[in-house]
């Protein structure tokens, strides 16, 4: 089967300190993925070095095709998908304004913005300035950012913290959505009894690899 | 490169005329300054050829600082930062954009400061005019070296006092050079040895930030 990314071996410490020490991860195509573990697991880390947000001191692999130790990060964030647990863009723009920045710096069409915000239930508040949003609110916009841009990898940390019922059979669907149209997921989640409509494959994190 | 730097600077000044923290903040701050200067300096008028333009450039160099803060702050927040980091932007043009903005904005201030100082430090409005390219340069220099550090810095703890710290080696010869340029106009003197100099020093500093930029940023 094809890989949409694959990790061997890998090591990363920023300051020094080793956040992931020797994780081999695969990651197929079309598959969703849940990484479990307690805090400091390395969780967060391993969504960081598959967006292309970390440096790799050891270990080898490729991400979308983009070789993790020697190709350019860029290209790799370029190409994947990330919903955070903070907010996402600028405070001071409102919702539609943040994504068609967006839109225009990655020189995509501005028509699917609209159809995005509605479909994430911001429809009434796509004139409201993001930083006067709530957490929940604020991880739909990205959501909607996803949305638009359809990566071909989505990394989403803790995806379903600080959402609501109505929030999280949304994300439910778009989720759904996504791994039915050829999309890879990976998600981090302490929740131990999540409930997940694709039934992902679970891999559990301890100490910076996997465990199981 | 071009298209990101003029949408990245169109962004940054849409979120400057929304925030107004430039008009509200910066301007007056630097308004006060000068009247303070103008008010440690008094109504001798020798005293203020020779000193004025001195004390123009070290208000202009706690307005620069507070125009860069802020233009690294709106970036600062990790969600803002990371989804920025996610567009996989080309750090050139991102350079370019932000210094654009940030020389934009100088440029706004500049002319009050200028204006200030015509009033508050009994500079001739005659010698403002003369001096006026060589301000335009400076704040030019100056916006683009503080873009540098001002990435440098940002997200860093401890930003607001390593900016200035880190900045001012930069920008001492954009200041002192402008100074210089201020009083030879102001003695009517040639002040074209400093005015190259306010023309070189940008440019290197663009070469670097245009190469360089991505590597500061990460």
């Amino acid at each position: 089967m094809n890989l949409a990314a694959e990790l061997h071996d890998v090591i990363v410490a920023p300051s020094g300190f080793p956040v992931l020490s020797g994780l081999t991860l695969e990651v197929q195509v079309g598959e969703c993925l849940l990484l479990e573990g307690a805090n400091g697991a390395g969780k967060t880390s391993a969504l960081r070095l598959l967006g292309g947000l970390s440096t790799v001191i050891s270990g080898h692999g490729q991400i979308l095709g983009v070789d993790i130790a020697t190709g350019d990060r860029r290209e790799i964030r370029r190409r994947v998908g990330w919903l955070g647990h903070e907010g996402s863009f600028y405070d001071e723009l409102t919702v539609e304004e943040n994504l068609t920045y967006a839109c225009r710096l990655t020189q995509r069409p501005r028509a699917s913005i609209a159809d995005a915000i509605e479909r994430v239930g911001l429809g009434d508040r796509r004139a409201t300035r993001t930083g006067l949003l709530s957490a929940g609110q604020h991880r739909r916009v990205a959501l909607a950012w996803l949305l638009i841009l359809r990566p071909r990898l989505w990394l989403l940390d803790e995806p379903f913290a600080a959402l609501d019922a109505t929030a999280r059979a949304l994300l439910h669907e778009i989720l759904r959505d996504a791994t039915q149209a050829g999309a890879s997921i990976v998600m981090s989640s302490h929740e131990k009894n999540l409930e997940f409509a694709t039934a992902p494959r679970r891999v559990t994190l301890l100490g910076g690899r996997a465990a199981s | 490169m071009i298209r990101t730097a003029m949408l990245v600077a169109a962004k940054d000044l849409r979120i400057e005329l929304r925030s107004r923290v430039l008009l509200w903040q910066v301007v007056p701050f630097g308004v006060m300054a000068l009247m303070l200067t103008g008010l440690a300096m008094g109504p001798n008028s020798q005293n203020a050829a020779n000193l004025a333009p001195g004390m123009f450039y070290l208000v202009l160099l706690f307005v620069v600082i507070l125009t860069v803060s802020r233009a690294f702050a709106i970036e600062s927040p990790v969600g803002t930062s990371q989804s920025t980091k996610m567009l996989g932007l080309d750090p050139a043009g991102v350079f370019l954009g932000k210094a654009s903005a940030i020389f934009l904005q100088l440029l706004l201030v500049g002319s009050v400061l200028l204006l200030g100082a015509a009033t508050l430090l009994h500079i001739a409005a005659g010698v403002v005019l003369h001096a006026l390219p060589s301000v335009v340069l400076a704040l030019g220099g100056l916006a683009i070296t503080g873009t540098l550090y001002g990435a440098l810095t940002s997200g860093i703890s401890g930003t607001t006092t390593l900016l200035p710290v880190l900045a001012l080696p930069a920008f001492a010869p954009l200041l002192i050079a402008g100074e210089r340029a201020f009083t030879s106009v102001a003695l009517h003197q040639s002040g074209l040895r400093w005015l190259l100099l306010l023309i070189l020093v940008p440019v290197v500093y663009t070469a670097v930030g245009i190469l360089l930029y991505g590597v500061v940023e990460e």
